[in-house]
């Protein structure tokens, strides 16, 4: 398979390589690392395709790639997973801090509803067997961030298993085809997000902020991706999903959603190669690179007769490349072992539910199913079938924040067809946003701006033309509506029958040799004759209404 | 307040003879708190049902202010920022914290030998009753080098009632270490259901085994200890959520007829001292003399049930000790070359051997290769354990009677001529089955041995009947007359050291 392209519907216009190749349109000199990108909610997905573990040279073998991953999603919740310590991001370092997250000696794990419902929401909309009882584990080893020594998770146990999610690649020539692809999830399992360690090399000593022991889902797709591509396009399809649902905000700018990557290489038909893991990869930009470079690594080195080891390596951004870790104790025995502490963790379904149940004490699966919120798959058919629109404008729309809203509230304003929207807000609307590195949310254009100069074209008061040169004063942000603007730069289109008929008049005369041309059967000819007189109405007559006139002067 | 920490070294194993008496002057009364009835009064209203009574904590208990160490150099210098539960509870009711009593480092130990602070002494060394029979005893030793252990690990809370500076102390159970010091102190040892008390607050050494437990000189007060701690615990998801029926008073039993006693024969071993042997033969007589119906029953694992106890014991405590790090609390060596370092050495200056053992093999059964091996199967035994109880409870049985400890208390220099995990395997023998099923039992003082020291009796209810167990508890002790420790002499020595020194506590004289 050739490298995926993840932009759909957006021909010749990748963003990033306008980025980051260009130079020529970069406002305020971005710069080229990701910083600004990341913040601005993962959209970026790789955007070149570097991948090429399928490239063979002439008598070599092929080779073919296994990427899995475990993602980590902290829980979006007001409160810890087993503390009543609230959850906010950026709060002053070990600012929410209970006796439980300091571990202080005799204190208990008292689990949180909310996490628990949020596990199985993501459960259900994944397709997962959620079980009805699951159990919690004791993950030990020691770290500064870790003040209990021990991690509690859901090793033996988990709440959901077996579960699937589709996601799209692009294919085809122009990577305008989307083909479902379905990773399998193994798992998805609660467990407690560690503290975080700020190390201070300067003053070599490490500090330690507690806040962060919030509730984590820890997602575990099986290695049913070969490259980096589909890997990040499986966690942004993910992160849409964990959106949607509200289980997380998922933003890995701010750490809310990490991915380890297992990788390793081998000859089809052959047996799996050793794997290595890229740990804390924290943009799907990054993640794709990382994989992909890590593919190329793995087969370089087996290429040359080395070896590849079982370890766990970092994905350096700055340098594009993966280095091991160096983890001195080598494989770690993490001593698994139930937590006394909790109790197995049992969630009713309605055949299930003891009678007199106390409602605030017991979890039922079938209500939680019912309270689903719409899935981005779902979406995105409702947005091929009601708009007509293509299924990969539909990924587009999802994939990039904020852009299905602004979509809608074009839709809801402007009498102009679903498809003449679909257009300018994918091609349009969005290229200028890319070409500036800007989020939706900071775009000049309004929704209901847009909705105005769509419905001057459709009323073909302005040419299509026209109303390319009004977006570009819309961008500007002169506040300016687009009626305004029409009037001001004298953009609507002639309506004068008369005067429009006069000028035809005139052209025809002017040009007796194509009028000849037209009679001869020359298709192209009247063409011809309709641009010349749009020429001479400055663009500003309706095409349609010429070609209908010079038919009639001519009587075809 | 009162509660200053009484843990100073010499508490539990000299204090109370010499010095540091907190408590006013002997009270030999059972119950009859007249001096803290008085208090109550000049404070008005009362606050519960142990309004004034003074109690002591075990010091794996968190008070909140108050220096909690686990008799250990680890957490020397710890002063926990909240109060476990069942201490909480305790002081809404009223009742008046003496203070930390000593124990094995982290409870790990079955004689209050092994903790930082040095080994408790059994007040019965120095009683009337056991120094008769000393005398009379040819080749007396000296006296101070022969006194007894108190059994563990919360020998310092049974001391401490045992000596009378207080009426009840918390300690905790999780093999036997209420119960084990409550018999070789006189007391009663109770040691609630598994889930019928809260847990948040008391240092973990087995989570899935420990129980705070209760020691005082009667059943009825243990019972009202018992009405005041037990319930639901927000803070402990082990805890169960059925309502307590409250106030948690014991029915007077006039009638054993409906009672059936059950008997383990596999109880029997050859290590039980004969004594204790017919103690426990004449206990049964007396049940069955008294119309209750007495029949042998067999828990047949048992004999497995030591070495599976090591196992999840151990495993269990090497991840509740992970967090002793030195980064956050108690103690921090001065090596700084690197984090692991540093975890290292501090692990090595703050905990005795008997802990580091512990850790190291919990760590080596919890590692992968050995994990089926080892902790599954002894999770398996456990289950087993636990269902030779409910078979035996099925077939009709009421409670349970079997002895407390092999002997009664030995002396000090004896108890250390083994060490501690050979004495914990003997002295747990008959206690710890108890607590890998989650039943109630309780240790009732019998009667005095031939040396003149306290013997127990042990009684298991079945899981949460432990109002039941209590009753027929209630009804033996009544039946047996256990005598009160008679240290007149040494209180009246002690009365006159206080006088000089004007250490007692002088909110309770006003």
């Amino acid at each position: 398979m050739a490298a995926p392209m993840l932009r759909w519907g957006c021909r010749g216009r990748r963003w990033a390589f306008a980025r980051v190749d260009g130079g020529s349109c970069h406002r305020r000199g971005a710069p080229t690392g990701s910083t600004s990108n990341q913040i601005r909610g993962e959209s970026s997905v790789a955007q070149q395709p570097l991948h090429t573990a399928q490239k063979t040279r002439k008598g070599e073998h092929k080779w073919a790639a296994v990427v899995g991953l475990e993602i980590h999603a902290q829980i979006s919740s007001n409160s810890k997973l087993f503390s009543g310590s609230q959850v906010r991001f950026s709060a002053p370092p070990n600012s929410l801090v209970s006796f439980f997250d300091a571990s202080l000696p005799g204190t208990l794990p008292v689990l949180n509803r909310r996490c628990v419902e949020a596990a199985v929401m993501t459960g259900l909309a994944l397709n997962c067997h959620i079980n009805k009882k699951s159990l919690f584990d004791r993950k030990h080893y020691f770290y500064a961030d870790l003040p209990a020594g021990y991690q509690i998770t859901q090793q033996r146990l988990p709440i959901a298993v077996n579960g699937s999610l589709i996601y799209g690649v692009c294919a085809g020539k122009k990577q305008s085809q989307v083909i479902p692809k379905t990773v399998r999830i193994k798992q998805i399992q609660l467990e407690q997000d560690s503290g975080k360690s700020l190390h201070d090399n300067l003053r070599s000593q490490t500090l330690i902020d507690l806040n962060r022991a919030v509730g984590l889902l820890e997602v575990v797709l099986e290695p049913d991706m070969s490259c980096g591509e589909e890997a990040a396009t499986a966690v942004r399809e993910l992160q849409l999903i964990l959106q949607a649902l509200g289980t997380s905000q998922a933003n890995m700018a701010e750490g809310q959603l990490r991915v380890d990557a297992n990788i390793s290489v081998h000859h089809p038909g052959e047996p799996l190669g050793v794997r290595t893991e890229v740990k804390n990869l924290n943009s799907i930009r990054f993640l794709a690179k990382a994989i992909d470079y890590e593919i190329q690594r793995q087969i370089n080195e087996l290429e040359n007769g080395g070896e590849i080891l079982n370890e766990t390596r970092s994905f350096h951004h700055k340098l594009g490349c993966t280095m091991s870790m160096r983890d001195k104790e080598g494989k770690q025995d993490y001593r698994f072992m139930p937590e006394p502490n909790l109790p197995p963790l049992v969630l009713y379904d309605a055949t299930s539910l003891p009678a007199g149940a106390d409602p605030q004490q017991v979890i039922n699966i079938d209500q939680i199913r019912e309270t689903l919120p719409e899935l981005p798959s779902v979406t995105r058919e409702k947005l091929v079938q009601q708009y007509g629109m293509l299924l990969e404008h539909s990924f587009t729309l999802l994939n990039e924040v904020g852009l299905l809203e602004f979509f809608q509230n074009v839709i809801k304003e402007t009498r102009a067809e679903p498809k003449k929207v679909t257009s300018w807000v994918l091609n349009t609307f969005l290229g200028y946003l890319k070409q500036q590195n800007l989020a939706v949310s900071e775009s000049p254009v309004t929704p209901s701006a847009l909705a105005e100069l769509l419905d001057l074209l459709d009323s073909r008061t302005i040419s299509s033309s026209a109303a390319k040169q009004v977006f570009e004063e819309l961008w500007k942000r002169e506040g300016k509506t687009p009626g305004q603007i029409v009037s001001e730069k004298q953009l609507e289109l002639m309506q004068d029958q008369g005067a429009l008929e006069q000028l035809c008049h005139s052209v025809m005369e002017a040009h007796p040799q194509v009028v000849m041309d037209v009679k001869n059967r020359n298709p192209r000819a009247i063409n011809k004759l309709i641009g010349l007189v749009r020429k001479a109405t400055q663009s500003r007559a309706d095409p349609v209404m010429i070609k209908e006139i010079l038919e009639k002067k001519l009587s075809l | 307040m009162l509660g200053r920490s009484l843990r100073e070294p010499d508490f539990e194993t000299k204090s109370w003879l010499r010095r540091r008496m907190s408590c006013p002057p002997p009270v030999l009364k059972l119950i009859s708190a007249s001096p803290f009835i008085h208090y109550t009064k000049c404070r008005g209203q009362s606050l519960g049902d142990l309004d004034g009574i003074p109690i002591a904590v075990k010091d794996n208990f968190s008070t909140s202010g108050i220096e909690t160490t686990c008799a250990s150099n680890m957490l020397k210098g710890y002063i926990p920022p909240y109060n476990a539960t069942v201490v909480q509870k305790l002081l809404d009711q009223g009742a008046l914290l003496m203070g930390k009593t000593n124990l094995d480092e982290f409870a790990m130990g079955s004689g209050s030998t092994d903790g930082v602070f040095g080994p408790v002494k059994n007040p019965w060394s120095y009683s009337k009753q056991y120094r008769e029979k000393r005398k009379q005893n040819p080749h007396s030793e000296n006296e101070d080098s022969d006194w007894l252990i108190t059994g563990g690990s919360s020998g310092g809370s049974a001391a401490a009632v045992s000596a009378f500076t207080c009426y009840a102390a918390l300690g905790s159970d999780t093999g036997g270490s209420t119960r084990n010091p409550a018999a070789h102190c006189g007391l009663v040892g109770f040691k609630p259901s598994y889930g019928l008390v809260s847990r948040h607050g008391l240092i973990p050494l087995v989570n899935s085994m420990d129980v705070p437990g209760i020691l005082t000189r009667c059943v009825d007060d243990a019972a009202i200890v018992l009405g005041a701690l037990a319930g639901p615990d927000p803070r402990d998801s082990t805890t169960v959520h059925e309502p307590i029926n409250k106030p948690f008073m014991l029915p007077s039993l006039a009638d054993v007829s409906k009672l059936c006693i059950g008997i383990p024969k596999e109880y029997l071993v050859p290590e039980l001292s004969s004594e204790v042997q017919s103690l426990w033969s004449k206990a049964a007589d007396l049940f069955e003399s008294e119309g209750a119906k007495v029949i042998e029953v067999s828990l047949p694992h048992t004999s497995y049930s030591i070495v599976c106890y090591h196992v999840l014991c151990t495993s269990e405590v090497a991840s509740n000790m992970a967090r002793f790090d030195g980064l956050q609390y108690g103690h921090r060596c001065d090596i700084d070359v690197s984090t692991e370092a540093m975890y290292a050495a501090t692990r090595r200056e703050g905990f005795n051997d008997v802990v580091r053992g512990r850790i190291l093999s919990g760590n080596f059964f919890l590692l992968k290769e050995n994990y089926e091996n080892y902790f599954v199967k002894a999770q398996k035994v456990r289950r087993l354990i636990a269902n030779d109880f409910v078979n035996a409870f099925n077939s009709g049985v009421d409670v349970l009677l079997t002895p407390t400890t092999l002997s009664e208390a030995v002396p000090y220099l004896e108890f250390i001529k083994e060490d501690n995990r050979t004495r914990s395997a003997q002295d747990d023998i008959f206690t710890q089955a108890v607590n890998m099923a989650g039943l109630p039992a309780v240790s009732i003082p019998v009667a005095l041995s031939n040396q003149g020291l306290p013997i127990g009796l042990q009684f298991i209810g079945r899981a949460f009947c432990d109002q039941q167990l209590l009753t027929v508890a209630k009804w033996f002790e009544k039946q047996v007359q256990f005598p009160v420790i008679q240290l007149q002499e040494l209180m009246d020595d002690c009365s006159a050291v206080l006088e000089n020194e004007k250490l007692a506590s002088v909110s309770l004289k006003q």
